[in-house]
C-alpha cells in the first residue's frame, strides 16, 4: 500500500508539474515575451514531434523502416479538415468538435495503415519502407485529383482555426498542440515500459528469437504499425487547424524525410531525443530558411554522418555524457577512499 | 508416457535432404541428448520441432501444458513456445539492447493478463503484475547466479553468462520441453561442470524433460539418459551414452574408418 502511495504520489508530482509549464508556456505567449513567431514556431515543432514520434514507434522502437509518414499525415490533415468544415455546432461545442474531428481523422489514418499493413508486415525485410514510400505518393496524387474533397492542386482553403479570436490564436493553438503532444509522449512511453511494449521492442532486437519467446510477431507488428498512423494521422488533423489551408505538395516525400531525420538525429527508439530533435530542428529550419532548396543535399549528409559517427544519435551522445560524469564521480570516490 | 512423438520427419533445401525420417520419442522427466558432426542436421531439427522450419513431411506430436496432444505441424513458433516447448539458439541470439531482466521479462509476455490499456494507463493490474514477473523474473536469474546484473545489457554480459541467460529466458516460458542448442559452447571445463549441474537442479526443480545438443561429450557422457546420434541427415544409433561410446557406426562418424594396412 505504501509503494501503491508513492506511485500516485509521483503521478502527481509529474502531472502537476507539466501543468505548470503548460501554463507558463501559455502566460509567456499570451504576454507577448514569447513573440508570435516564435510561438507559431514552437507549436509547429509540436505537431513534428508528434508526427515524429508515431514514426519512432514503427521504425525506432518495432524496427521496421517506414518512408511515407507524409501520407497519413495528408490523411488525417484532410479528414479533420473535412470534418471541421461540414459539421456545424453552437460556438460553445466547437472545441469538442475539433477534439473529436482530430480522434476521428486519427481512426480513418489507422483504417489505412492497417489495410497497408496487413500484406506488408508478413514479409521479412524493408518491404514496408519501399510500400510506404509508395503509398504516400499515392495518397498525394489522389488528394490532387479528388477535388470534390480536397481542392486539388489549388489546395483547401478556408478551414476554421482553433479559435476565431486572432489575439487568443497563438495561445489556443500551442495548448491544442502541446496537450496532445504530452499524451502522445506518455502514451508511447508507457506503452514501451509494458509488457506489449517489451515485446515490440523483442521483435527490433531479434525477430526469430521473439517468436520462440512466444511473440506474435505479426500481431505486434500490425499493433504498432496501426498505432503509429493514428498518431500521424493526429497529427494531420492538428496541423490542418493549426495552418488553416492544406495542399497536396506540402506532403511530398521531404516531409516524410523531415520526419526520418528527426527520427534518426534524435537516436532511433529514443522518446527524449525525438522530442529534442523534433525543436531544434523545426527551429532550425525555420532559421536557415535560405538554405531551403539545399535540403535535399545537406539531410543525406547529416544521415550519412549519424550513421558513420554515432549511429545512436542524440540520445546516444547523451548517455556517453552520463556514463562519462558517473565514471568520473566513482573514480573520484574511489580515491578519495583510498587516501581515506 | 511420451510427451514429444516426432514421426518420420524430414526436410530438403533445395535438392539437399538436410534430414531424412527422423524419428524420436521422449519420455517425461527424459534427459536426451542429440550429437552428430557438423551439418549433420541437429539444429535442422531443432528448428522444425519449434516450428521455424515447417517439414516436408512427417508429423510431430505433443503433450501440450493443458495435457492434450497436439500435432505441431504447421503451428507458428510463438504458439508451439505457448504450449509448452521453448528453446535456446546455437549462435546466440539475446535482445541485445535490452536489459537482462527485460530478457526475462519478454518471455513472460504471454503469461501477462493485462492488455496494452492497462500499460498505457498503468492500471492497478499493471503494477501488481509487473512486480509478480519482476519477481519470478529475478528469481529464475538467480538459480543461474546472475541476477546481480539483472539491469545490466544483455550484449555487455560475457559469453557464459550469455548462454546462461538464454536458458534462463526459455524457462520463464514456463516449459515442458526445454531444447537446449549447444549450452556450452565455447565454456572453459569448469564452466561447464557447473552448467550441468544447473541443468539437472532446474530438471528436477520444473520437472522438464530436455532435450539437448552438444558438441562436449564430457557433458553428453556425464548427464544424458539417452543418446540419438544423427549423420547427414540420418539416425545412425540410438542408446545409452555407453552403447553409443562403443558402437562402431558413431566411431565411424567421427573418426573415420579405420583403414588396414597390409604390408
Amino acid at each position: 500500500m505504501i509503494i501503491m502511495n508513492k506511485r500516485v504520489l509521483t503521478f502527481f508530482k509529474i502531472a502537476g508539474l507539466i501543468l505548470l509549464g503548460l501554463l507558463i508556456g501559455d502566460a509567456l505567449i499570451y504576454a507577448g515575451i514569447i513573440d508570435e513567431y516564435t510561438a507559431q514556431i514552437l507549436t509547429l515543432a509540436g505537431i513534428n514531434v508528434i508526427i515524429a514520434l508515431s514514426l519512432n514507434l514503427i521504425s525506432g522502437f518495432t524496427g521496421q523502416l517506414a518512408l511515407g509518414h507524409a501520407g497519413f499525415m495528408a490523411i488525417g490533415a484532410y479528414a479533420t479538415a473535412y470534418l471541421v468544415m461540414h459539421i456545424h455546432v453552437p460556438q460553445h461545442l466547437w472545441p469538442v468538435l475539433v477534439g473529436i474531428s482530430i480522434i476521428i481523422g486519427g481512426i480513418i489514418t489507422a483504417f489505412f495503415g492497417m489495410v497497408i499493413g496487413f500484406p506488408t508486415l508478413r514479409l521479412k525485410g524493408d518491404y514496408l519502407a519501399i510500400v510506404t514510400l509508395a503509398f504516400a505518393e499515392i495518397i498525394r496524387v489522389l488528394m490532387i485529383n479528388m477535388e470534390g474533397i480536397t481542392g486539388g492542386a489549388a489546395g483547401l482553403k478556408g478551414i476554421p482555426l482553433y479559435t476565431e479570436d486572432i489575439n487568443l490564436g497563438p495561445v489556443v493553438s500551442f495548448t491544442w498542440i502541446a496537450v496532445f503532444m504530452i499524451l502522445i509522449i506518455f502514451l508511447i512511453r508507457n506503452l514501451i515500459k509494458s509488457s506489449p511494449g517489451r515485446a515490440i521492442v523483442a521483435i527490433r532486437e531479434d525477430e526469430i528469437a521473439a517468436d520462440s519467446m512466444g511473440v506474435n510477431v505479426f500481431y505486434y507488428k500490425m499493433f504498432s504499425f496501426t498505432l503509429s498512423a493514428f498518431i500521424a494521422g493526429i497529427g494531420g488533423g492538428l496541423y490542418s487547424l493549426f495552418f488553416g489551408y492544406l495542399n497536396p505538395t506540402m506532403f511530398n516525400f521531404m516531409k516524410s524525410a523531415d520526419f526520418l531525420v528527426i527520427v534518426v538525429l534524435g537516436g532511433m527508439g529514443s522518446i527524449a531525443g525525438t522530442v529534442a530533435t523534433g525543436f531544434i530542428l523545426t527551429y532550425l529550419q525555420e532559421f536557415l530558411r535560405v538554405l531551403q532548396d539545399y535540403r535535399l543535399v545537406i539531410y543525406p549528409l547529416i544521415l550519412i554522418f549519424i550513421m558513420l559517427f554515432k549511429p545512436t544519435g542524440l540520445a546516444g551522445i547523451l548517455e556517453d555524457i552520463k556514463t562519462f560524469i558517473s565514471k568520473k564521480i566513482s573514480a573520484k570516490a574511489i580515491r578519495k577512499t583510498g587516501e581515506g | 508416457m511420451s510427451i514429444l512423438q516426432v514421426q518420420n520427419i524430414s526436410i530438403s533445401f533445395g535438392g539437399l535432404k538436410a534430414v531424412t525420417s527422423f524419428n524420436l520419442s521422449l519420455t517425461q522427466g527424459e534427459l536426451v541428448g542429440l550429437i552428430g558432426p557438423n551439418g549433420a542436421g541437429k539444429t535442422t531439427v531443432f528448428n522444425m520441432l519449434t516450428g521455424v522450419y515447417r517439414p516436408t513431411d512427417g508429423d510431430v506430436y505433443f503433450e501440450s501444458n493443458s495435457g492434450e496432444t497436439k500435432n505441431l505441424i504447421g503451428l507458428r513458433p510463438y504458439q508451439i513456445t505457448k504450449i509448452g516447448m521453448s528453446r535456446t539458439f546455437q549462435n546466440i541470439r539475446l535482445f541485445k539492447d535490452l536489459t537482462v531482466l527485460d530478457n526475462v521479462r519478454v518471455a513472460f509476455h504471454f503469461n501477462v493478463k493485462y492488455n496494452s490499456w492497462d500499460g498505457i494507463f498503468r492500471t492497478l493490474r499493471y503494477y501488481r503484475e509487473e512486480d509478480e514477473i519482476t519477481v519470478k523474473a529475478l528469481e529464475l536469474l538467480k538459480i543461474f547466479h546472475i541476477d546481480h546484473k539483472s539491469n545490466e545489457l544483455a550484449k555487455n554480459l560475457p559469453y557464459g553468462e550469455q548462454r546462461k541467460l538464454e536458458i534462463v529466458r526459455a524457462l520463464a516460458t514456463n516449459p515442458k520441453l526445454l531444447l537446449l542448442d549447444e549450452p556450452a559452447a565455447g565454456m572453459n571445463p569448469q564452466e561447464t561442470k557447473d552448467l550441468m549441474g544447473l541443468i539437472e537442479f532446474v530438471r528436477s526443480k520444473f520437472h522438464l524433460t530436455i532435450l539437448l545438443i552438444e558438441h562436449d561429450m564430457h557433458l553428453v557422457m556425464g548427464i544424458c539418459e539417452r543418446v540419438v546420434v544423427l549423420d547427414y541427415g540420418l539416425t545412425i544409433a540410438e542408446g545409452t551414452p555407453a552403447e553409443i561410446s562403443s558402437n562402431p557406426k558413431v566411431i565411424k562418424a567421427y573418426l573415420g574408418e579405420e583403414v588396414e594396412v597390409h604390408a
